[in-house]
C-alpha cells in the first residue's frame, strides 16, 4: 500500500441530545403533518407559512425526468419527522450484518457505529463540544443547528432562509422547505477568519444526520471559513429517502470551502440541492464526496454574481452494484472576471454506473470569464459504466472555457508495471484507484483523508478478476 | 553461493497465436552480465516481457527457472519477490502515486511482515542513490513517471533497480532514447551493482552501452532465437560490422519474427 494508514483513535467528537419527549410523524406527506412538525417545534408562524407554501409547490411539481431512475420513490412509505431521541429505538441485532462488518473494517469504535446506525443517540462530549463552541463565541462566529438558530437568531435566518434556494426551485428542494429538521447555521462576522475547519461531528444535535436537513452559511465581508460535515462511514437508515438543502452566502472578498463526505447505506435515495451565491472576489469551493446510496443526484452550484467571484467544485463518486451517482457541478458567470473550475472524479465498478452532469453558463455582463472543466472516470470491469453529460450556455464572446474528459481503465500495462516490483494485484490495484482520488483525498482534512483511503480500500477489496 | 541463477531453457512464446520465440535457451548465473542483442523484431523485448509475466504473452513451450524454481508458475509480483527485476523500455505512468510511495512499497513487498524498511533508511538510501544517478530531488515526490521525459524514466528505472536490489535484473533497452551523458549516468548506475550475487540480462539495440558496461557473455537474437554467442568481442565486431555477416554466416534473409529461413 502507498499509504500506510495510522490507525484511527477513539473519536474526540460526538453527539448530545437533551430531548427526551418521543414524537414521530405519521407515514406520507399531508398538511397535517407539515403543521404538526412546525407545531413540535414551536415556529413562528411565517415558519410555518413558508413550510405550507413549500408544500404546495411540491404537490405541484412534476417528478424529474432526466437523470436518474425515480420510479421507485414512494413519498407514501417515508416517515417525515422523527424526534432525534425516537431514533434511538432501533436494536443493535436489527442492523445488518453488512453494515457492521464496514464499520468494522473503518475501524470506527463502537459507541460510534451505534450512534451511526441509529441505535443510540448519545455521546459523552459535551465538554469538546462546549469549549469549542466558546472559542466559536468568542470570534462572534455562530455555529449551531438550524433549528435553534431559528429560535435564537430569527432576524439573521429570515434575511437568508429560502433566498437562493427558493422552495419552487425543484421538486426536492421544495419537500425539504416544508419539512426540513436540523442541518448547520452557521454565520461569521465580517473579517473573521478560523483556521480550523468547522465540523457537523460537534454540534450538539443528532439530526445533522437528519434526511431533510437544512444548513444555512453566511459567511460575512472578508471573512472565511470552512465547514465539513459527513463521514465515511454508511450511514444506515430505514428511511430510503435524503434530501437535504444547503444555502451559502459569500460576501465580498470572502472565502467559504464546504467539504462533505456521505456513505449512504444502498437503499437511500439521495437528492440534495446545494447552491452558493458569491458576491465581488468572493470564493466559493465545494469539495464532494458521494459514496454509498441507490441514486444520488447532485450538482453543487456557485453564482458568481460579484466581479471577479471564484467557483469550484471538487467531486467524486463511487458507484458500485446496483447504484447510480448522477452527480456534477453548476457554475454561472454572471459578472466580468469570474472563475470557476469543476473536477469530477468518477469510478464505477460491479456494475455501477456514474453519470457526470454539468452546466457551466455564461452571462451577458461575463467578460473576460474563464471556465474550467475536468471529467475523469475510472471504469472497474466490463459491467460498468460511465457517462459525461456537459452543458455549457455561452452569451457573451469575450469568455474562456476548457472542457477535459477522460475514462480510463485500470490498464493491464499499470498492473504489470507495479507487480512486476513485487506489489500484489490487489495492492496494486488499490493504489491506482487511490492514485486516481489523490487530487480530492489531499484537500481533505486529516482525519477524513485518512478515513477515505481506508473505505476506498475497502470498497475496493473484491474489485478484482 | 554466488548469488541466483535463471535458467531459459527451449523457451517458446507467443502473442495472438503468432509465435515470436522459438526456442530460447540462455543461463544467467549470479555475478554474470549477458548482454543480448539483435536488430528489432527479433524477439529480445518479448524474451524479457515473457520472463517476468506479463499477460499478453503465452509461454506454449519450455522453461525459465529461478534457482531451480518453475518461474512460469508463478505470478508477477511472485517473480519479483522470488528475485527478478524488469526495467521496462516503456515505464508506466501512474498518477497520484509519488515516485517514494511507490518505491517503498516495493522494497517493503520483498520484506516480510513487520521487517519493513524504516523511513529514515529509506530516505537515507533514496538519497543517495538519485545523488548517484543525478537526479533532481523532487523526483521522489512526483508522481510515478508522470510528465517524466524518456532519459527521467530510464534513470528512475535504475533508481528503483538499486533500490530494489534483485539477485537478476533484466533491462529492456535501457539504452533507448537517452542522450551520451545519460548513458554514462545510467551505466554507472548498473556497474555500482556489479558482484558475484548480481545477474543482469542486458537487452539492446546498439553496442554504444556496451562501450559502459562490459558483458561477460553476448548473444545475438534472429528469428526469435539466440543464433550466436559470444563474448564482448562479438558486440564490438557487431558495431564495425553490422549483422549482415551473421545473417550471411547462417543463411538469414529476413531476420525478424515470423520470416522463416
Amino acid at each position: 500500500m502507498a499509504k500506510k494508514a495510522p490507525e484511527i483513535e477513539d473519536y474526540k467528537y460526538g453527539f448530545h441530545d437533551k430531548d427526551i419527549s418521543i414524537f414521530r410523524t405519521e407515514r406520507g406527506l399531508t398538511k397535517r403533518v407539515v403543521e404538526e412538525i412546525s407545531r413540535q417545534k414551536d415556529e413562528p408562524q411565517w415558519m410555518l407559512d413558508f413550510r405550507l407554501k413549500a408544500l404546495e409547490q411540491f404537490y405541484k411539481k412534476p417528478m424529474p425526468q432526466w437523470g436518474g431512475d425515480l420510479s421507485e420513490l414512494d413519498f407514501d412509505e417515508i416517515t417525515y419527522y422523527v424526534k432525534p431521541s425516537e431514533k434511538s429505538e432501533r436494536s443493535w441485532d436489527e442492523v445488518p450484518e453488512e453494515i457492521k462488518n464496514t464499520f468494522d473494517k473503518l475501524g470506527i469504535p463502537e459507541a460510534e457505529q451505534k450512534y451511526l446506525a441509529g441505535v443510540s443517540a448519545q455521546y459523552e462530549s459535551e465538554v469538546v463540544y462546549h469549549s469549542l463552541q466558546e472559542d466559536l463565541e468568542e470570534m462572534g462566529i455562530v455555529f449551531k443547528d438550524t433549528d435553534t438558530a431559528l429560535k435564537e437568531n430569527e432576524d439573521l435566518f429570515k434575511e437568508y432562509f429560502g433566498k437562493v434556494i427558493p422552495p419552487s426551485d425543484n421538486k426536492f428542494a421544495a419537500l425539504n422547505s416544508a419539512v426540513w429538521s436540523g442541518g448547520s447555521f452557521i454565520y461569521v462576522p465580517k473579517g473573521v477568519k478560523t483556521d480550523t475547519p468547522l465540523q457537523a461531528y460537534f454540534r450538539i444535535n443528532s439530526e445533522n444526520m437528519g434526511q431533510f436537513e437544512r444548513t444555512l452559511i453566511i459567511v460575512d465581508e472578508g471573512a472565511s471559513v470552512h465547514y465539513v460535515e459527513g463521514c465515511t462511514a454508511p450511514v444506515y437508515t430505514t428511511n430510503s429517502l435524503h434530501s437535504a438543502v444547503v444555502e451559502i452566502f459569500v460576501k465580498k472578498d470572502a472565502y467559504c470551502r464546504y467539504t462533505t463526505i456521505q456513505n449512504w447505506a444502498n437503499n437511500v435515495y439521495n437528492l440534495v440541492t446545494k447552491r452558493s451565491i458569491c458576491d465581488e472576489n468572493a470564493t466559493m469551493e465545494w469539495i464532494d464526496g458521494n459514496l454509498g446510496s441507490k441514486l444520488t443526484m447532485k450538482y453543487p452550484a456557485v453564482i458568481l454574481k460579484g466581479q471577479g467571484a471564484r467557483g469550484m467544485t471538487l467531486s467524486i463518486a463511487l458507484a458500485g452494484k446496483g447504484q447510480h451517482q448522477d452527480a456534477g457541478a453548476k457554475m454561472h458567470h454572471l459578472a466580468p472576471n469570474t472563475s470557476s473550475t469543476i473536477v469530477s472524479k468518477s469510478i464505477s465498478k460491479h456494475g455501477g454506473k456514474v453519470t457526470y452532469r454539468g452546466i457551466v453558463q455564461f452571462g451577458r455582463k461575463a467578460e473576460g470569464a474563464r471556465a474550467n472543466i475536468e471529467c475523469d472516470t475510472l471504469i472497474m470491469d466490463n459491467k460498468s459504466t460511465s457517462d459525461t453529460i456537459p452543458y455549457n450556455e455561452i452569451l457573451n464572446e469575450n469568455i474562456s472555457l476548457e472542457h477535459e474528459a477522460k475514462v480510463s481503465k485500470v490498464s493491464e500495462e499499470q498492473l504489470f508495471y507495479l507487480m512486476s516490483r513485487g506489489i500484489s494485484e490487489e495492492e496494486a490495484t488499490e493504489m491506482i484507484v487511490m492514485g486516481f482520488i489523490e487530487p480530492f483525498t489531499k484537500e481533505l482534512p486529516m482525519e477524513y483523508a485518512v478515513e477515505m483511503n481506508r473505505l476506498i480500500k475497502f470498497e475496493m477489496e473484491g474489485s478484482i478478476g | 553461493m554466488a548469488g541466483s541463477t535463471l535458467e531459459i531453457k527451449d523457451l517458446h512464446v507467443s502473442i495472438e497465436d503468432q509465435e515470436i520465440l522459438k526456442g530460447v535457451n540462455l543461463t544467467i548465473k549470479g555475478g554474470e552480465f549477458h548482454a543480448v542483442m539483435g536488430p528489432n523484431g527479433t524477439g529480445k523485448s518479448t524474451l524479457a516481457s515473457a520472463i517476468m509475466g506479463h499477460p499478453k504473452y503465452e509461454i506454449t513451450q519450455g522453461s525459465v527457472l529461478l534457482d531451480g524454481e518453475d518461474v512460469l508458475e508463478m505470478e508477477v509480483d511472485e517473480r519479483a519477490k522470488a528475485g527478478l527485476f524488469l526495467a521496462m523500455q516503456y515505464p508506466s505512468e501512474i498518477s497520484g502515486v509519488t515516485n517514494s510511495d511507490f518505491l517503498r512499497s516495493s522494497i517493503n513487498a520483498r520484506r516480510e511482515e513487520g521487517d519493513e524498511i524504516s523511513l529514515m533508511k529509506f530516505i537515507k538510501e533514496m538519497d543517495e542513490a538519485m545523488d548517484y544517478l543525478e537526479m533532481d530531488k523532487n523526483m521522489a515526490q512526483r508522481y510515478l513517471n508522470e510528465g517524466f521525459s524518456g532519459g527521467e524514466k530510464k534513470r528512475n528505472e535504475i533508481l528503483q533497480l538499486m533500490m530494489i536490489k534483485p539477485e537478476i535484473a533484466i533491462l529492456d533497452e535501457i539504452d533507448s532514447g537517452l542522450d551520451i551523458d545519460a548513458l554514462k549516468v545510467v551505466s554507472k548506475g548498473i556497474n555500482k551493482l556489479r558482484d558475484e550475487n548480481f545477474g543482469c540480462l542486458i537487452i539492446t539495440h546498439y553496442q554504444r552501452l556496451l562501450n559502459y558496461i562490459t558483458p561477460d557473455k553476448v548473444h545475438v537474437m534472429m528469428q526469435g532465437k539466440v543464433v550466436k554467442s559470444g563474448g564482448p568481442e562479438l558486440a564490438q565486431r557487431l558495431e564495425a560490422e553490422g549483422y549482415e555477416w551473421i545473417k550471411e554466416e547462417l543463411g538469414i534473409e529476413d531476420e525478424t519474427v515470423g520470416q522463416e529461413a
